[in-house]
């Protein structure tokens, strides 16, 4: 018998949070009364986890659990990136729930819960590992959009967020079942080899891939796998709908590149052209749509469709007739979008939770009345959250926008980078709107904003630094680019 | 290469054989004075044929996941105990291996506390 006892550090950040999570459940039930204790630990362990991932594991490559899982720069990187993303979705969040007597342990049971496996995902070098992973994620998620037992509303979205998530997890499954069946392996790197000395059976291998393709599309929410996200972004609580919308993009990114380009970028060129037209598609029904809106969480979601969409470009210019010395910059590319994307959309959604109170949910455009009488310097945040998601310069979103369209004409897909311009501007519409009614329209309602102060203090950091790194983006492109050159050759 | 398909043909065989002699063996041994009761499919519980849209406890759920969760736990220790043998057999690693399945009961065991904590377990 050949058995070896697997290398338990570079899973030290999971392995940590997963106790962490016993420990939460514990305390949820035998602490109930001590309403900070689920959400201190909560954020506790997040930081440790941060820690670990920062101090324990090294820059290199390392395989274990028989080449399940992976720790790399790239997957540490976007880890860090979680973290952060649901510390802050869970800080907003707070308030909101408190107010509808939401703040039970369990929410935040389910978002470490949630966080375990988008880390899983993130390190998954194995396609069963992914599909936990992915599943741990989903699950979780589900049980947060449910949360507002007594609403129909929310009962609804779960409902057809479970439904059309099991419905993808059955195609992502059949599509892995076909790979395997094609490959003869399960883990990515046999995954690549396999392609790479062309054992494989090519008919089966592209059949496989489509299923898989519809699967990510899903989880990403891109056209025509979109129907989903509106009605669950606008049926959800709004802290679970920021929930959703930052941290999980992260780690579908993170699930696409590990699908695709570690695993079968041979096929890149197959892929590229699927991809391309769920990124054409998405970009010009997410912006088209989105002018049609008056629900912001609705209109938000829809710029989500678009923004996902615009991300997926920058993994279609990676291969160009064979060649792929355009692929790192291409991917950094991407990887960028989707974290200036996270960072927009944890501000974005965060502004719909300052505004709301008990009773009120400042969910319609025309809740943003006159923001500017009522508090100029929140109003002056939404503008940048709101000029950045337009792409307006000089804030992250421009530049993200900008790196993405390099990689695309630099792969020569002019007509591409065209249409992504065009249909930006249209976007700018919707975007400027919201603009428009803060400082243009009279308020509608003048009590003044109520929320905590570390809020508020969260919100001002999150809108400056959109600003900041939009003046000052080398660090993030920098990071992006060396994470995935380290993991990925 | 046909005949690897015997055990098939046995098991197909062995099915039909435990379906149908049981129902014969019944019908010619046992005395037959049937009444409303004995004729329904179950004795006790919901009616089999009636509105699917009937409002029934929801606890009936928890217990059912309940048992899911404990069953399926079981079906794990089987395969795990088999393979244990031949891990004591070889005298390496079999620490490790008792200790990986005692993690995993530990996560069971864990939750059962927290379901008896939060009162799943109390029907009233």
């Amino acid at each position: 018998m050949n058995f070896v006892v697997p290398d338990f550090y570079p899973a030290a950040a999971e392995i940590f949070v997963a106790v962490m999570a016993l420990v939460i459940m514990l305390a949820g039930a035998f602490a109930r009364s001590v309403r900070w204790l689920a959400y201190t630990l909560t954020q506790l362990t997040l930081v440790g986890a941060a820690l670990i991932t920062i101090f324990v594991p090294s820059v290199d490559v390392s395989y274990t659990f028989s080449g399940m899982f992976v720790s790399d720069l790239f997957g540490n990187v976007l880890k860090l990136l979680i973290y952060l993303a649901v510390g802050v979705a869970l800080l907003y969040g707070r308030g909101y729930l408190a107010d509808r007597r939401m703040e039970r342990p369990e929410y935040y049971l389910l978002a470490v819960l949630m966080t375990l496996g988008m880390m899983v995902m993130v390190s998954a070098n194995h396609l069963l590992t992914l599909y936990i992973g992915l599943e741990m994620m989903s699950l979780a998620l589900y049980g947060m959009t449910a949360f507002d037992r007594d609403s129909v509303r929310s009962t609804e979205a779960a409902m057809k967020y479970f439904v059309l998530g099991a419905l993808a997890s059955g195609l992502l499954l059949y599509g892995m079942s076909m790979i395997y069946g094609a490959t003869g392996a399960l883990d990515f790197v046999s995954i690549k080899d396999a392609l790479y000395f062309q054992t494989a059976n090519k008919t089966v291998l592209l059949f496989g891939l489509v299923f898989l393709m519809a699967g990510i599309a899903f989880k990403l929410g891109v056209v025509p796998f979109h129907m989903w996200v509106p009605d669950v972004y606008q049926g959800a609580p709004t802290a679970v709908t920021l929930l959703i919308a930052s941290a999980p993009k992260l780690a579908a990114f993170a699930m696409t590149m590990r699908l695709l380009v570690f695993a079968l970028f041979e096929l890149a060129e197959q892929w590229q052209a699927m991809l391309m037209f769920l990124a054409v598609l998405s970009i010009i029904l997410g912006n088209l749509a989105a002018i049609a809106q008056s629900n912001i969480k609705r209109m938000l979601a829809y710029s989500g469709i678009s923004h996902m969409g615009f991300m997926l470009l920058g993994l279609v210019a990676g291969v160009v007739s064979g060649e792929t010395h355009n692929a790192i910059t291409a991917y950094s590319a991407a990887m960028f979008y989707a974290v200036a994307y996270v960072l927009m959309s944890l501000a974005s959604f965060g502004m719909v939770l300052l505004l709301a109170r008990a009773g009120f949910e400042a969910e319609e455009i025309d809740d943003f009345k006159g923001l500017n009488k009522r508090s100029p310097w929140f109003a002056a945040m939404m503008m940048i959250v709101m000029f950045s998601m337009a792409g307006i310069p000089f804030f992250i979103g421009f530049f993200a926008k900008l790196a993405v369209l390099q990689s695309v004409v630099a792969a020569g897909y002019v007509w591409l980078a065209v249409l992504a311009v065009v249909m930006s501007v249209i976007g700018a519409f919707y975007y400027l709107r919201v603009v428009k009614v803060m400082y243009f329209d009279a308020p509608a309602d003048d009590a003044p904003i109520h929320a905590p102060a570390e809020m508020r203090v969260m919100m001002s950091v999150n809108g400056l630094s959109i600003a900041a790194l939009g003046l000052m983006p080398q660090g993030l492109t920098y990071l992006c680019w060396i994470a995935l050159l380290a993991s990925l050759t | 290469m046909l005949e690897s398909y015997f055990p098939v043909l046995v098991f197909i065989l062995v099915g039909l054989g435990f379906g149908i002699v049981p129902i014969l063996l019944g019908r010619l041994v046992a005395p037959w004075r049937p009444d409303s009761e004995k004729l329904s499919p179950y004795e006790c519980g919901f009616e089999a044929f009636e509105d699917a849209r009937m409002k029934f406890d929801v606890r009936y759920y928890l217990i059912a996941i309940l048992f899911i969760l404990f069953d399926l736990e079981i079906a794990f220790l089987f395969p795990w105990a088999t393979v244990f043998q031949d891990f004591i057999a070889a005298g390496e690693h079999a620490w490790f291996v008792f200790g990986a399945v005692m993690v995993f009961l530990a996560v069971l065991v864990i939750g059962y506390i927290v379901e008896w904590k939060n009162g799943a377990l109390d029907w009233e």
